[in-house]
C-alpha cells in the first residue's frame, strides 16, 4: 500500500455550517468523517460524499468534497454508479437509519454482497428526526413515538448482524460520543478494499429520549479492549453483534480481504471508465455488424 | 415489387425462431430485404407462436398483410393460418403428424413432407431439426440458393463442430431435393445483389449505437421486452469496454446510471413500463442535479403486468408525467430500426450537452423485430458532443458555480476529481453553487431563477432537433399522424390508399419533448382531415398534440390488442372514416374464433377446434351472438356450440352436442 500522507481536518471545512439541532450526534460524525478523510489522506477533489435524505443526509453540504445529496434511500445505488464510473475516487456514503435500513435496505444488502469498494457511515439515531419523530427500522421494541403511541410492535433491524451475513468485508460500529475512536473506524473503512459499514450511534437529542448520550455511555465498550477478540472471526463477530443490553460493543467487529466487485470487471482493467476513450475501434465496430449478417 | 411473406407457426419450444432466422439470413445474404415479426408468448414451452418473415427485392418496412408460404409445425398452425395463405401460395407440413383439415383459398398448394422417411438416414435427430427439412423444401420453392442457406447453418453451428453442421446441411438438402423432385417453384423473380446487410433488431441498434457513441455503463433489471439490450451489452461488454450491471431492482438501475453519469461516463439503462414506473423519482433527480443519463423505455402491453410479450404504445403519458415537479427532459421516439442506432447516439449528445435525462421510448415491435438495414445507415464514426465541460479552474476567477445562472440555462459542468471545482449536487433545491435553499434557508427569488434556468434548456434543445416533415401531397384528402415505431406501416397504408384512389399524406413524430409546436401547427393547419394512429386505447399522443399545439385531431385509429398494426387494418379504417361508416367495437369473426380457441384451451380438450361460425340473434341473451361450432379435430364431427356476445365478447354458454337446446339452425 502506498504511504498515506495525512491531511489536517481543516482541509475539509465545508461552505456552510450544519443546521442540525444543538447537541445532535451528527456533529460528532461530521467531525469524525473529516478526521478520517484526513487520516486516510484523501484529497477533497478525490472524495465524493453521497447521501440520501434525512437530517444526517445533509452532511455532504457541510464538508469540502464533491457530493451528491440524492434521493431518500438511493445513496448506495448512486454511490455504486459513481465508483464504477471512476474507481480513482474515494466514495463515502453518509445517511441515516431510515434512509439505509428502511427505504434503502435493498441497495444496502446488495452492495454488501457485491463487495464494492464503498464506505458507508450510517448515523443511526433509531428515529425519524427530519419528519419529527416517527419510529424507524432501528427503533427499539415497545418504544413510544409519534407513529407508535402504543409502543413499537416491531423488532429493530440488527445492522451489524445483517452486514456480517450479507458479505460486507468491513463491519464496525462507532459512537458520536467518541469521534476520535469513530474516525479511526471510518479511516479504516476508507482504506479497506471492499464494502465497509460503520454503523454509528448518533443520538437524536430532540426526538429520541430513550437512546441518549448517557444511555449509550453507560453501555458501550470497545471491542479492541476486549481480551482475545479477533476481528477476523466472523462467527465470533456475529455473536457479538447480538449483544444488546447492559453492555453494547463498539469498534471493529469484522474485517476480511476479498476481491472487490471492481476487481471482477474486465472493463476496469484499463483504468477508470471515465478516462477511457469514447467509441470503438473500427474493426471492433465492424465485427459487431458482421455478427448480424 | 417482388416479395414473399413466409409464416411459421407452432408451439414455443418448436424452435421456429431458429428456422425463421436461417431463412431470413439466407435471404439477407443474397441481398434481399427482410422484415420479421414474432408473435411470441411469455412461456418457455407451449403456447402459439406465429413468426412472419417478409422478404422483398426492395426495402420492406413492416411485416405486411400477406401470407404466401406457411410452415406449420403443429395442427394449430394449420387450422389458424392455412386459410390465410393466398392464391399461388403453399403450405408445408409434416405429413407423419399433421394434415390439412381446413378450407384453403384457391390455387394454394400443399406440400406434405414425409419427415420420418426423409430424416431416417440421419439416425436419431432432435425434433427441432425436422424444421430444417421443411426449410430446405421452402428454399427450393422460393428459389433461394441452397449453398447460401448451408453457409448460414455452418455459421450458426460453428461452435458445435463439423458433425452437427453436416447433419443440419444434410437435412436441409433432404428437404430441398424432395421439393425439387415433386414441385415447381412459386416463380419469384429475384435479382440477388448479394449486398451484405445486418439483420438487426431495434434493441441491437440501440446497443450498437450506444457503444459507438461511447456508452461505458449500462444497468438493467430483467424485463421483457428490454432484456435483449442487457443480453447484448453483457455479451459484448469485454469487447466494447463497458461495465454492465444487472441490479437488484429498477431503483438501483437508474440511480446507478445517474451516479455514473454524474461521475462523467456516458451511462444508459433500459426497462419496460413497470420498471420505468419504479425509476420515475430518480429521473426527476437527474433533472434536478443536472446529471446526464439515457433511459430506454421499451413499451409492452399494460397496464400493470399486462401482456408482457405483446406490443403497445401506451406509456407515453407515463414518460411525460414521470416524477414530481417541473424539470427538463427530452423524450425521443425512434421511428425505425436504423433510427434506434442514431437516436441512441443523439440521446447521449443531448443528455451531456443539456445535462438532463433523455428518454428513448420504443416498443416491443420496434425493439424486438429484426430487419435488414443498409450498413451505410450504421456508421462507425458518429458525432460526439460532450457539452460544456470544465477541466481546469483557476481559483483566481472566483468560486466555481456548478449551477451558474447563464443566459442559455446550461452551466459548465465539472466532474469529480477536478481540482478547485468542488460542489454538491443536491436533489433539494439549491443556489448557483449548489448550496441548499430548501429547509432552514429558503429563498423565493433564488428558487425562481434556478427553476427558470433549468427549464430554459428545453427551448435551446428544441433548436437542435430537426423538425418533422410532412410526407406526401400537400393537398391530400386526409393526413395520417403517427409517432414512434409506426412509420413503416403507415407509409405502406398511404401507398395502399393511393392504390384505392385516396390521396393521403403522413406526419410521423419522433421528438415528443421538447415538441416542435410551431412547425407541427403549421403543417396541420393546412390539413383537410386528420387521423391519429396509435397503439393504445386512449389516444395518448393525440392528447399531447392537442396540449402542445391546440390542435385536436378529427379521428383516432387505435389498436390495443397486443398485435402491431398491419397496413390493411389502417387502410380499411381510414376508408371507413372517409366514407362516414361508424366505427364498431363489435367482436369480428376472426376474433370470435380466437375467443373460441381460448375457451377450448381453458375448458375443453385439445382434440377439438372451432368450426363454422355464424352471427345470430341472442335468444334470451341481451345481444346478438356468435355461434361457434366446435368440431372434432380429426373427424370434423360437431362436438358442441359456443355462444359469444357480439358486443361484449362475453362467452355466454357452451352447449355440448346432443344436449343442444339451441343451434344455428333452430
Amino acid at each position: 500500500m502506498a504511504t498515506v500522507v495525512e491531511l489536517p481536518i481543516e482541509t475539509y471545512v465545508g461552505p456552510v455550517e450544519p443546521d442540525w439541532c444543538p447537541g445532535c450526534g451528527d456533529f460528532g460524525v461530521l467531525k469524525a468523517v473529516k478526521m478520517a478523510a484526513g487520516r486516510a489522506g484523501v484529497h477533497p477533489k478525490d472524495l465524493v460524499v453521497v447521501s440520501g435524505i434525512g437530517c444526517s443526509s445533509n452532511l455532504p453540504g457541510f464538508i469540502h468534497a464533491y457530493g451528491v445529496h440524492s434521493l431518500h434511500g438511493r445513496a448506495v445505488a448512486v454511490a455504486s454508479g459513481i465508483k464504477l464510473a471512476n474507481t480513482d475516487l474515494k466514495v463515502v456514503i453518509t445517511g441515516g437509519d431510515g434512509d439505509g435500513y428502511g427505504i434503502g435496505i435493498g441497495h444496502f444488502i446488495h452492495a454488501m454482497r457485491r463487495n464494492l469498494d464503498l464506505t458507508y457511515v450510517v448515523m443511526n439515531n433509531q428515529i425519524y428526526g427530519l419528519t419529527t419523530g416517527q419510529a424507524s427500522p432501528t427503533t427499539m421494541k415497545d418504544m413510544r413515538t409519534k407513529s407508535t403511541p402504543r409502543g413499537n410492535a416491531e423488532l429493530p433491524i440488527n445492522p451489524i448482524a445483517l452486514a456480517l451475513v450479507s458479505g460486507a468485508t468491513y463491519v464496525a460500529r462507532g459512537f458520536s460520543g467518541d469521534p476520535d475512536h469513530m474516525a479511526g473506524l471510518i479511516a479504516g473503512g476508507i482504506l479497506h478494499r471492499g464494502f465497509a459499514l460503520i454503523d454509528v450511534f448518533s443520538p437524536c437529542v430532540t426526538y429520541n429520549k430513550l437512546n441518549t448520550y448517557p444511555w449509550f455511555k453507560q453501555r458501550v465498550y470497545k471491542l479492541d479492549k476486549e481480551p482475545g477478540y479477533n476481528s477476523s472471526d466472523v462467527m465470533r463477530a456475529l455473536e457479538k453483534s447480538f449483544e444488546w443490553g447492559d453492555r453494547i460493543p463498539i469498534g471493529l467487529f469484522y474485517q476480511d480481504e476479498q476481491p472487490t466487485y471492481e476487481d471482477s470487471e474486465p472493463a476496469l482493467r484499463q483504468g477508470p471508465l471515465v478516462r477511457q476513450k469514447l467509441g470503438l475501434e473500427e474493426d471492433v465496430f465492424r465485427s459487431l455488424l458482421e455478427e448480424l449478417m | 415489387m417482388t416479395e414473399v411473406t413466409v409464416g411459421i407457426g407452432g408451439a414455443a419450444g418448436d424452435g421456429l425462431d431458429k428456422t425463421g432466422d436461417t431463412l431470413a439470413r439466407t435471404a439477407a445474404r443474397l441481398g434481399l430485404h427482410v422484415y420479421a415479426y414474432n408473435s411470441y408468448q411469455s412461456v418457455i414451452r407451449g403456447g402459439h407462436i406465429w413468426l412472419r418473415v417478409r422478404i422483398g427485392q426492395d426495402k420492406v418496412q413492416c411485416h405486411g398483410d400477406h401470407l404466401n408460404a406457411l410452415i406449420a409445425l403443429n395442427q394449430d398452425a394449420i387450422e389458424r393460418h392455412a386459410p390465410e395463405v393466398e392464391p399461388g401460395g403453399v403450405i408445408l407440413f409434416n405429413t407423419d403428424k399433421l394434415r390439412v383439415n381446413t378450407a384453403l383459398q384457391d390455387h394454394v398448394a400443399t406440400l406434405p413432407l414425409p419427415v420420418a422417411e426423409l430424416t431416417a438416414p440421419f439416425g436419431r435427430i432432435q425434433p427441432i431439426m425436422q424444421n430444417t427439412v421443411a426449410l430446405g423444401a421452402l428454399l427450393f420453392l422460393l428459389e433461394l440458393e441452397f449453398d447460401v442457406a448451408a453457409s448460414v447453418l455452418a455459421d450458426t453451428f460453428a461452435h458445435k463442430g463439423k458433425a452437427v453442421i453436416d447433419q443440419n446441411v444434410g437435412l436441409l438438402r433432404a428437404g430441398y431435393d424432395y421439393a425439387r423432385d415433386r414441385f415447381v417453384p412459386l416463380g419469384l423473380r429475384w435479382e440477388f445483389s448479394r449486398k451484405r446487410r445486418p439483420f438487426i433488431t431495434g434493441n441491437e441498434a440501440f446497443s450498437i449505437g450506444a457503444v459507438a457513441a461511447g456508452c461505458k455503463f449500462y444497468s438493467a433489471y430483467p424485463m421483457t421486452p428490454a432484456s435483449s439490450i442487457l443480453h447484448w451489452m453483457a455479451a459484448h461488454a469485454d469487447r466494447c469496454g463497458i461495465v454492465v450491471k444487472q441490479c437488484e431492482d429498477e431503483l438501483a438501475v437508474v440511480n446507478m446510471a445517474i451516479g455514473a453519469g454524474f461521475a462523467g461516463v456516458r451511462a444508459m439503462c433500459g426497462t419496460s413500463g413497470g420498471g420505468f414506473a419504479l425509476m420515475t423519482e430518480a429521473i426527476g433527480q437527474a433533472g434536478m442535479i443536472e446529471a446526464p443519463v439515457v433511459i430506454i423505455l421499451v413499451q409492452r402491453g399494460g397496464p400493470s403486468t399486462g401482456i408482457p410479450t405483446k406490443t403497445e404504445q401506451a406509456d407515453l403519458n407515463q414518460a411525460l408525467g414521470a416524477s414530481q415537479g417541473d424539470y427538463p427532459r427530452i423524450i425521443i421516439a425512434p421511428t425505425h430500426t436504423a433510427d434506434c442506432f442514431h437516436s441512441a447516439v443523439e440521446a447521449f449528445n443531448l443528455a451531456e450537452k443539456y445535462q438532463l435525462p433523455v428518454i428513448l421510448i420504443s416498443d416491443l415491435l420496434l425493439s424486438e423485430h429484426p430487419e435488414t438495414v443498409d450498413p451505410e445507415l450504421l456508421p462507425h464514426r458518429v458525432p460526439v458532443d460532450r457539452g460544456d465541460l470544465v477541466t481546469e479552474w483557476d481559483p483566481a476567477n472566483g468560486t466555481y458555480k456548478r449551477f451558474a445562472f447563464t443566459p442559455s440555462g446550461v452551466s459548465p459542468r465539472a466532474l469529480p476529481g477536478t481540482p478547485n471545482t468542488l460542489y454538491v449536487a443536491a436533489t433539494d433545491e439549491h443556489d448557483e453553487e449548489g448550496i441548499l435553499i430548501s429547509d432552514v434557508f429558503t429563498n423565493p427569488a433564488v428558487r425562481r431563477k434556478i427553476a427558470e434556468k433549468r427549464m430554459k434548456k428545453m427551448a435551446l434543445a428544441l433548436k437542435d432537433l430537426p423538425a418533422p416533415e410532412l410526407e406526401g401531397p400537400l393537398d391530400a384528402e386526409v393526413t395520417l399522424i403517427g409517432w414512434g415505431s409506426s412509420r413503416g406501416v403507415i407509409r405502406e397504408a398511404v401507398a395502399q390508399l393511393a392504390a384505392r384512389g385516396v390521396r393521403a399524406n403522413h406526419l410521423q413524430i419522433k421528438y415528443i419533448l421538447p415538441f416542435h409546436a410551431d412547425e407541427v401547427r403549421n403543417i396541420l393547419s393546412g390539413a383537410r382531415r386528420t387521423i391519429c394512429i396509435e397503439g393504445n386505447a386512449t389516444g395518448q399522443f393525440a392528447r399531447h398534440l392537442r396540449a402542445e399545439t391546440g390542435i385536436g385531431v378529427d379521428h383516432l385509429i387505435l389498436k390495443y390488442d397486443g398485435e402491431p398494426f398491419e397496413p390493411r387494418q389502417i387502410t380499411e379504417q381510414v376508408l371507413a372514416i372517409l366514407e362516414g361508416r361508424p366505427r364498431t367495437l363489435d367482436v369480428t369473426l376472426p376474433e370470435a374464433r380466437e375467443i373460441a380457441y381460448h375457451y377450448i384451451r381453458t375448458h375443453l380438450s385439445e382434440d377439438v377446434r372451432p368450426g363454422r361460425i355464424e352471427k345470430m340473434p341472442g335468444d334470451g341473451i341481451p345481444e346478438p351472438v356468435w355461434c361457434i361450432q366446435i368440431v372434432d379435430r380429426d373427424t370434423g364431427d360437431p362436438r358442441g356450440e359456443l355462444f359469444v356476445g357480439v358486443q361484449t365478447g362475453s362467452t355466454y354458454s357452451w352447449q355440448p352436442a346432443g344436449l343442444q337446446a339451441r343451434s344455428a339452425h333452430s
